[in-house]
């Protein structure tokens, strides 16, 4: 089961990843431009902030997911009486 | 779990990863800021549509009443507010660092202030009802009336104002700028979808909690009676 979602998840997210690792490439700073986290990303800590964000999003995902199931069990009991 | 819930968890984590590693161009003021708009519009589309969702189980409870339909139209409300207060507080958060203020008297400001405010008071109403019949049948008279002034409130005013600063309408380049690059729609619209995906998905939990409880109920009062 766990192993199902993992991999249809993965599935699913590679090729959409994919897609903008070509627009990834076409960051190129200029100095007359307007100003963007350029140090940032050379010095790869935007990854960290990537992370963090992964980690809450997939923390509260996970949550509703246990809460659905929750649910679903309470619905299942119910039926039976 | 049904393949939906699946494509939620997918769109929103690629929003994570690709909204702030993907290419944006490069905009003066606007900046790296540029990256909220996979997060703080995609509030606005959910809530508009999670909205309308419960308006329509209004009228259909109105038409033919069932507890059900009160539970669909009361949750799907309340996931729409919640969506909306997010909205406002990103919004305001980012006003603060581009427009340099947290809240100007701008029209599309103003408009989704009022808004949250009209289905405040939907709760209201509805928590001040203690009869569960007359509950519904009055919240789901106001809801009609919510939507109605929501709708010319956040898409027909903020479009007839001469000036705003709000992105949208008349008198900004910026965002008819960045809304044709098509790196950012890559990942725009797939936001939109992850986002009120996530909303649905809430609510639809929400509901089959209530529905629970109202058989649970429903079952207590039968072995009162007997």
């Amino acid at each position: 089961m766990k192993n199902n979602l993992l991999s249809r998840a993965v599935a699913l997210l590679l090729p959409l990843l994919l897609l903008v690792s070509t627009a990834f490439a076409q960051a190129t700073a200029a100095a007359d431009q307007p100003e963007m986290a350029d140090a940032l990303r050379q010095s790869g800590k935007i990854y960290v902030v990537v992370l963090v964000i992964v980690i809450i999003l997939s923390g509260l995902l996970l949550y509703l997911v246990r809460l659905d199931r929750k649910v679903s069990r309470l619905e299942r009991e119910i039926e039976g009486r | 779990m049904k393949w939906w819930k699946y494509l939620a968890i997918v769109l929103l984590l690629y929003t994570a990863i690709a909204g702030l590693l993907g290419h944006v161009p490069r905009l003066a003021i606007l900046n790296e800021t540029e990256r909220n708009l996979y997060f703080h519009v995609p509030m606005w589309f959910g809530m508009t549509i999670i909205l309308g969702a419960s308006v329509v189980n209004s009228v259909r409870y109105l038409r033919n009443p069932s507890p059900r339909l009160d539970i669909l139209a009361h949750e799907s409300a309340k996931t729409g507010i919640l969506l909306g207060v997010l909205g406002l507080m990103t919004g305001s958060l980012w006003a603060r660092y581009t427009w340099g203020t947290w809240w100007t008297t701008d029209v599309k400001l103003n408009g989704a202030a009022v808004t949250m405010l009209i289905y405040l008071a939907y709760l209201v109403l509805r928590g001040a009802v203690a009869d569960e019949q007359q509950r519904a049948r009055l919240s789901a008279i106001y809801n009609i009336f919510a939507f109605s002034a929501a709708i010319p409130l956040l898409f027909i005013m903020p479009r007839i104002a001469s000036a705003s600063l709000h992105p949208g309408m008349g008198g900004n380049p910026g965002f008819s700028k960045y809304d044709l690059d098509s790196a950012m729609r890559l990942v725009f619209y797939p936001a939109v979808i992850g986002w009120t995906l996530l909303g649905v998905w809430i609510t639809e939990v929400a509901c089959r909690l209530a529905f629970v409880k109202e058989k649970i109920y429903t079952k207590l009062d039968e072995k009162q009676l007997a």
